[in-house]
């Protein structure tokens, strides 16, 4: 209701400041009415006119009457005016005839339209590198050269080969594949994208393994050649080890000819493995992992807007504030900030909303609107009065099934009192006249026969409310998606499963009761553990949009592992901003930082929680409606490479502090080693640090820039400077930083002899051992996560295999975590740089802050409850996931019984399905009412 | 088992996947055969034992649970 979707729309002009931005928008014809259209498809199944399917990357057909894909949204067809027959050539008009809503309209014209805004926020995604016309790579000429967006489509289910795999060239199933990464990334040579994409490793591995799930016979080959692996990612290394153990083969190299195979069917690769042999090798395709360029029309939207590019043409913005873009009140997210994966522009999408939420905060409110009902009337001791209205959608059920047979039967079902058939259910004329029929007949319960309650339910529940009926006293019968469509050549069956699927919906909704949706009251005021710099970002973020704080810090101060950094990864000074950041927090008044405190206790649920705090001995009782949990990580203390019998061989933080303190005696260095992965991708701790690789590079930078005659050397064993922080790699590449791969069978040796120290290590580029000299060895350890036993027995939050605190989804809610009301950032979640950490935090404090923003809230109305059968036996308690059903102490009349919190609840209903003696039901899905479903279902079908 | 058998199923559906799966189906056309009627539940796990049993008695030929 609050959110307004203009599509086919594009900024004309832009103009005003920060609070005051005007926007002049210009809204293309769609050429169908939205409120007509019914998404049908006719239109698009009676057009004539065929073209390619850019939502497939060509390699399907669409028409010029079509929807983008299937979960488009709005779910609205349009009518491609660069290719209607009508529109270019004056003739056809198929689609306005056979449009069963009148939807269709060609007068429809370009319209303006001027809006004034606080805030903009810029999102307007990437451009997939186009290979075309980079001869090496085959693209266009080699048949079986198709790029990995292609080979996505080509793997899809719902794509264009249905999600059966086949080659271009003769279309049969290939069975050895080639993925070729780094095309157009880390590439300078023949185009200008010296960064990394950050997202091909991952989806090529993925691609790689799904392969073998989309072939039918046989075993496939699946070869992926690669500079780095970059699975930097929460839980991505894992997914390579795994996909190499499933026998995927890695080749660490750059094939740097490829020709067409026999007849242009298949390819032949030439390539230099890193020993130096050349290989030739036959493959049946080659998917060329494309990487993210910054969208074309970037630099036109930049100028509109007044903000500035990178060298990339992606948005300018600091480590320190890393959506805003370079002028105040325009904030940019997604891929057109930096290439990036899903969580991170899941996450970053708050950010943004974070970031407008603060700049708006003045006016927040203002222009939202919220529904109003009339009072609802009490049903419970009225016998069951059901109204069916059952909908011919146009043409699309009533071509099928035969409506006006299923609407004679319905009048036969008992307690049916009402019975209508609509050309429309769905239409804003008809849900007048249902809530009017609602009236006119008593109705107190309601059948639609339509569509899914996927998309629909909502639409009838409001007008049962508009009626005053609760909106639960309605049910669907799916007799659209689930059957006219999908039984589209057996109209008899098809009409038969309609009327079981009517008679189903009469059964189980004669027993529905009203239900009601819980609400709480919101303590508005969060609480936030730990007060390092994403702890203090979530806490001003919340605090800048009015919400009341409580900081917790277990040390004395405030500012955690950021005060050991120098610089972050573009360079900007961690110090100066660290000092700004501890003097806002602690000087906002809407922020209460306690130091040296512990969390002792917690209870409740979102919107009411209490706990416990220790702070310095004393313990008080603190109320919070949300907390963002930003406990942070340690640097791990290696044992290994005799760390700690040396002090020339220092951790990353100590080689900083060193560097800040004796700048001029290190810079004196002969020969400076750094060592990867210490701690990290190792049997006992299977995940990458992220940001270690890049801590390396810069210090490699900055000891060549004191010292260029330095020997620094760095040993990894795949280099990870993901995103821009490539530029960082190459320039220390360029400046003689030596790079010597290792693996994990071939560990460098640390000796001493004397009082000198050397790195032994094995180059398998030049295939010899070499033994370095080090003044300094550093060792890349990796980052720990703290013990969460204590966070995680008193939240019941999770935390996953390598003891990191998890999230509810890590693409959909990468920031909230399982149990609602609580939020992650920083480095208890993942290791990773201080601009993502700030990011997340402020990403987190959004979050919070949509719960924080009203005085009270309500929670879904599908919860468990208690039967009078429960007995107490607490079966039920253990398989709850979410732990919102616990033993009650205190007997009802001698016997044990559970109780659930609503709020914890989920409403999955593992509890009522555990349980041996119904004593606990699901609302809306007892098990009274599956089996009056199934029973009404069997009394009577045949199939 | 006559040539000409029919089978009636029931199926209990997650909201989530496998009902939206369903509804995918419907919009992409896929045709297939109309033998099962659909039961759409908040998640496959909260179908109890019982109600499967329980339909199997009372006549279905078969029973899916789908999540």
């Amino acid at each position: 209701m609050n959110v307004e979707l203009l599509t086919l729309s594009e900024v004309e002009e832009f103009s005003g400041n920060e609070g005051n931005f005007s926007v002049r928008i210009k809204k293309n014809p769609r050429y169908v009415d939205m409120d007509k259209c019914i998404a049908c498809g006719l239109c698009m199944q009676k057009c004539p006119r065929k073209v390619d399917d850019e939502f497939n990357m060509g390699v399907g057909k669409r028409k010029a009457a079509y929807i983008k894909y299937g979960q488009s949204v709005p779910l609205k067809y349009a009518i491609d005016a660069e290719h209607c027959i009508y529109l270019t050539r004056g003739k056809c008009r198929a689609c306005e005839k056979f449009c069963p809503t009148g939807a269709i309209n060609f007068e429809d014209r370009e319209k303006h339209l001027s809006i004034d805004v606080g805030a903009v926020i810029l999102a307007p995604g990437f451009h997939p590198f186009d290979p075309s016309g980079f001869d090496f790579y085959g693209y266009g000429r080699i048949t079986d050269v198709v790029t990995s967006l292609e080979y996505e489509r080509m793997l899809s289910a719902s794509g264009p080969c249905m999600g059966h795999l086949i080659r271009p060239s003769d279309h049969t199933e290939p069975k050895k594949i080639a993925w070729l990464q780094c095309v157009g990334s880390r590439s300078t040579n023949r185009c200008k994208n010296g960064y990394c994409s950050s997202v091909c490793c991952m989806y090529a591995i993925k691609q790689a393994v799904v392969t073998a799930e989309h072939l039918n016979e046989g075993i496939p080959q699946q070869t992926i050649f690669f500079m780095d692996i970059r699975s930097h990612g929460k839980d991505f290394e894992r997914y390579y080890e795994t996909a190499a153990a499933k026998g995927i083969r890695f080749v660490r190299a750059r094939p740097h000819t490829i020709l067409a195979g026999k007849n242009n069917m298949g390819v032949t690769m030439q390539y230099t493995a890193e020993d130096g042999r050349m290989h030739c090798e036959d493959f049946d395709l080659a998917v060329l992992s494309i990487g993210l360029e910054a969208p074309e029309d970037g630099p036109v939207l930049a100028a509109k807007f007044g903000i500035e590019l990178n060298s990339y043409g992606f948005a300018q913005t600091t480590d320190f504030e890393p959506v805003r873009s370079t002028r105040p009140g325009i904030f940019v997210t997604g891929a057109f900030q930096a290439p990036k994966d899903i969580p991170q522009a899941v996450t970053e999408a708050s950010t943004a909303a974070c970031e407008a939420a603060r700049a708006l905060m003045p006016a927040r409110g203002a222009l939202t609107h919220e529904k109003t009902y009339p009072a609802e009337q009490d049903v419970t001791s009225q016998e069951p009065v059901i109204g069916v209205f059952v909908c011919s959608c146009g043409i699309n059920i009533a071509s099928v099934v035969d409506v006006d047979a299923v609407a004679q039967y319905a009048r036969t079902l008992p307690h049916v009192g009402f019975v209508e058939n609509n050309l429309f259910t769905c239409s804003a004329d008809t849900q007048s006249l249902i809530a009017e029929k609602i009236r006119e007949h008593h109705l107190n319960r309601v059948v639609i026969a339509a569509c899914t309650p996927r998309t629909h339910e909502p639409l009838f529940q409001d007008t049962l409310r508009e009626a005053g009926l609760n909106g639960f006293l309605v049910e669907m019968a799916n007799i659209r998606n689930h059957n006219a469509w999908v039984h589209q050549a057996l109209p008899e069956a098809a009409t038969q499963k309609a009327k079981d699927q009517v008679r189903m919906a009469v059964a189980r909704v004669a027993q529905n009761d009203p239900l009601r949706q819980l609400k709480v009251d919101v303590v508005q005021k969060a609480l936030v553990i730990g007060g390092g710099v994403a702890g203090m970002n979530a806490a001003l973020a919340l605090a800048d949009q009015g919400f009341d704080c409580v900081l917790l810090e277990k040390s004395d101060r405030l500012g955690g592992n950021a005060r050991r950094l120098a610089a972050t990864d573009r360079g900007q000074k961690v110090a100066p901003m660290l000092t700004r950041l501890i003097e806002r927090t602690e000087s906002h008044a809407r922020i209460k930082v306690l130091k040296k405190a512990v969390l002792r206790s917690a209870v409740g649920s979102v919107g009411n929680f209490v706990s416990k705090i220790e702070v310095d001995g004393d313990t008080r009782a603190v109320t919070y409606g949300t907390a963002v949990v930003a406990t942070g990580a340690a640097e791990y203390q290696p044992r290994e490479y005799l760390y700690g019998q040396d002090e020339r061989i220092m951790t990353h933080l100590q080689f900083d502090d060193q560097l800040a303190q004796n700048e001029a005696a290190v810079g004196r260095a002969r020969s400076s080693v750094f060592i990867q992965c210490v701690g990290s991708r190792e049997p006992q701790r299977p995940y990458c640090s992220r940001l270690c690789c890049t801590h390396s590079v810069k210090n490699a930078l900055r000891l060549k820039t004191l010292n260029p005659e330095m020997n620094v050397y760095i040993l990894y064993r795949d280099i990870r400077t993901y995103g821009e922080r490539e530029d960082l790699y190459k320039s220390a590449r360029d400046l003689g930083v030596i790079f010597i791969r290792y693996g994990l069978d071939s560990q460098p040796v640390v000796s001493r002899k004397g009082d000198d120290l050397f790195v032994e290590v094995f180059d398998p580029v030049a295939q010899l051992p070499l033994k370095l000299y080090a003044d300094y060895l550093v060792l890349a350890a990796a980052v720990v996560p703290h013990d969460h036993q204590a966070l995680v027995e008193l939240f019941k939050c999770g935390v996953n295999a390598d003891g990191f605190l998890n999230e509810a989804h890590p693409k959909l809610r990468p920031v909230d975590m399982s149990v609602d009301g609580l939020f992650v950032a920083g480095l208890c979640h993942y290791p990773k740089p201080m601009d993502e950490s700030i990011a997340q935090a402020r990403a987190a404090a959004s979050r919070a802050g949509l719960i924080l923003a009203k005085e009270e809230m309500q929670l879904d109305a599908i919860k468990s409850y208690v039967t009078e059968n429960c007995d107490g036996c607490a079966l039920c308690v253990d398989v709850c996931p979410y732990r919102a059903i616990k033993l009650e102490q205190e007997k009802i009349d001698g016997r044990s019984h559970i109780v659930t919190d609503p709020a914890l609840c989920k409403g999955c209903g593992l509890c009522a399905a555990t349980c041996p003696k119904e004593g606990v039901y699901v609302h809306g899905f007892t098990l009274p009412q599956l089996k009056a479903q199934v029973e009404a279902l069997l009394a009577e079908a045949t199939a | 088992m006559p040539e000409d058998f029919e089978p009636v199923i029931i199926g209990f559906l997650c909201n989530w996947c496998a009902y939206a799966g369903g509804d995918l189906a419907g919009v992409s056309r896929l045709q297939y055969p109309p033998n099962m009627r659909a039961v759409r539940v908040m998640c496959s796990g909260m179908v109890h034992p019982d109600i499967v049993v329980h339909a199997l008695q009372k006549g279905a030929d078969g029973a899916l649970v789908m999540g």
